[in-house]
């Protein structure tokens, strides 16, 4: 187990598209099973940010401010990270589809920036916080609407580091 | 007229001039700038082998000149089938009752020669209805046999600069983005071809996201995009030797949306710090960077004017993308975009008089052209997602992306004339996006 978790977060340190569907997201969650170390019930895991905490926070169509449930995820997310000082984070800005290309990019990074802020905001080091944008290069779902668009906007923190053992 | 063709001539290496040049201009002429909506029909007979290795290529080099020359929806091919002269001797007089009697009013003739790899192409035009050459005579184009689709294209420009009295365009190349792979999965790698989606190299492979590449005024350097690094960084390729070095080398700072200044010295790009997009311009040789602009809002997608001395943009500062235009040290920006919805990428036109945008309205997007200080706007496509333009190097066409709807969307280069007529797909291997057009070849 804790050799699948060493895999993901080398997939997920690289910024891969793939790390998505191994990683989480709603439609996999439960993917990660047993109560071992490492697995979803260890509060301590990786596996156990994505799905129980939940890695990611979702935004209203043009717009980086944080919804109540947002704050709600990354207040969690930043005691997570107090209690967890091995990891650090990447926070991956995105957008949907419906924009121009730098555009998007821009908006990716305020998005990601926001979710930054709000962790650091709670007392999470700063130094342990990076971001990065991927505007509407990385979406995760495929459609051409609401549904779709609404899951791809989106702030994910990416745990990199933990890896002893 | 006579003055540009002069100028092509002397900036293609390739070129000797055989022909004398006609006194006078002749009364064959498309003013594209009035419209044309009856394309102007030609002949262009397969060019005439004058050795036996000639054989294949003569025919090849008229079709590549009828599909520069048609494709541009200015010209119409009369068939070969329709032909009643058979050109068979480059020096015999034209049977002008023959090509009246078909009603081509242009005709196009040559003569090709191949010894080992040196190719020779010699070609005239003819003004039917006239009774005459066209005005430039006779020319012939040296080289060698691989470079036989860059001397159909030289062949196509001289024709089109001598009818319609602008500058030609085929003998260019454009960089771009090729695509494969689902949405979720889309693999992105940087490609180069030919303007006519001939002769495609790719110049990175696909592991990391490349973005938006753009040429340098020579047109012998690239700037893009990379995520090589884990987060986006402006790197700058040298397609000859295709080798690359980052511009940027600040860890965990994104740069993107680079562009050149019309002297090649100067990047203009997007950086983002803190949530925050500016813009910034780099010496490219000593790396030294300048902020251009300091505000909480959006700045991207820069472009100089030809001239150099203003850059155009977009921003949200108002609220929403619009595009504003503002000295290329900087400083004081005017928003020139009013009209309804968002605009974005804006791309001044290499003649200097027009800019190119993408605009979204209403759940639709447009490529569109207006007057550099706002006026005149006209929307020359629609669709689910268009974006991106560039301009073709006579300012006459621009390329743009087009992405279409759903789980099995792709996206794939068009073209359009800035009249918003001939509105065509360019033919890519795989999907296509972010299409750069480079200055004429020489």
């Amino acid at each position: 187990m804790s050799g699948l978790t060493k895999v993901i977060l080398v997939i997920s340190a690289l910024g891969l598209a793939a790390c998505d569907n191994v990683t989480g997201g709603n439609s996999n969650t439960g993917s990660l099973t047993g109560g071992g170390a490492g697995g979803v019930a260890d509060q301590t895991s990786p596996a156990y940010f994505q799905q129980e905490i939940g890695d990611r926070v979702l935004f209203v169509v043009d717009q980086s401010t944080l919804t109540t449930e947002a704050k709600g995820i990354l207040l969690s997310q930043a005691n997570w990270l107090l209690a967890n000082t091995d990891y650090t984070a990447t926070i991956e800005g995105h957008a949907d589809e419906q924009g121009t290309r730098e555009y998007n990019l821009a908006l990716g990074a305020r998005r990601a920036s926001e979710a930054r802020e709000y962790l650091v905001s709670q007392g999470v080091a700063s130094n342990r916080l990076k971001v990065v944008s991927y505007g509407k290069e990385r979406p995760l779902e495929i459609c051409s609407n609401e549904s779709c668009y609404s899951q791809n906007r989106r702030a994910v923190t990416i745990l990199t580091g933990g890896l002893t053992g | 007229m006579r003055v540009f063709l002069t100028g092509v001539l002397l900036a293609a290496a390739v070129l000797t001039q055989t022909g004398a040049a006609v006194a006078q201009n002749g009364p064959l002429r498309i003013e594209i700038t009035d419209g044309v909506i009856e394309p102007l029909p030609y002949a262009v007979p397969s060019f005439i082998a004058e050795t036996a290795a000639a054989n294949e290529m003569s025919a090849q080099i008229a079709r590549v000149i009828a599909s520069d020359l048609s494709g541009t929806g200015l010209f119409r091919e009369i068939p070969a089938s329709a032909h009643i002269s058979k050109v068979t001797d480059f020096n015999a007089s034209v049977q002008y009752a023959d090509w009246k009697a078909v009603n081509a009013q242009a005709l196009i003739t040559g003569a090709v020669s191949v010894n080992g790899n040196r190719l020779t192409v010699r070609f005239r035009g003819y003004d039917v209805f006239a009774d005459k050459e066209l005005d430039g005579g006779g020319l012939q184009f040296t080289g060698t046999t691989d470079g036989w689709r860059r001397m159909a294209h030289k062949v196509a420009d001289s024709i089109y600069s001598r009818i319609t009295g602008e500058g030609g365009y085929f003998d260019s190349r454009v960089v771009y983005v090729s695509e494969t792979g689902p949405k979720n999965d889309r693999r992105k790698r940087l490609a180069i071809m030919d303007y006519d989606g001939a002769n495609v190299q790719f110049l990175t492979n696909s592991a990391s996201i490349v973005l938006a590449p753009r040429f340098s005024p020579s047109g012998d350097r690239v700037l893009y995009t990379s995520y090589e690094s884990g987060f986006p960084q402006i790197h700058v390729m040298d397609i000859g030797k295709v080798q690359r070095r980052v511009l940027s080398t600040d860890d965990g700072i994104m740069s993107f949306a680079p562009r050149f200044s019309p002297d090649g010295r100067t990047v203009v790009f997007s950086q983002s710090q803190g949530g925050n997009t500016d813009l910034f311009t780099m010496d490219i040789n000593t790396g030294s960077l300048t902020r251009l602009t300091s505000a909480p809002s959006i700045e991207t997608a820069p472009s100089f004017s030809p001239d150099g001395s203003q850059i155009v943009f977009e921003s949200d500062r108002s609220g929403g993308q619009q595009l504003y235009v503002m000295a290329a040290s900087g400083g004081d920006a005017r928003r020139i975009s009013h009209g309804k919805g968002r605009y974005g990428t804006p791309v001044w036109s290499p003649r200097g008089d027009l800019l190119a945008f993408t605009k979204q309205n209403k759940g639709r997007f447009h490529i569109g052209v207006m007057r550099t200080d706002g006026s005149e706007e006209r929307l020359l496509t629609a669709s689910f997602l268009d974006e991106g333009p560039t301009w073709s190097p006579n300012g006459r066409v621009i390329m743009f992306t087009r992405e279409t709807q759903g789980a099995s969307g792709r996206s794939l280069l068009y073209s359009v004339d800035i009249s918003g007529r001939n509105l065509r797909p360019v033919r890519t291997p795989d999907g296509g996006s972010d299409p750069a057009w480079s200055p004429l070849q020489n």
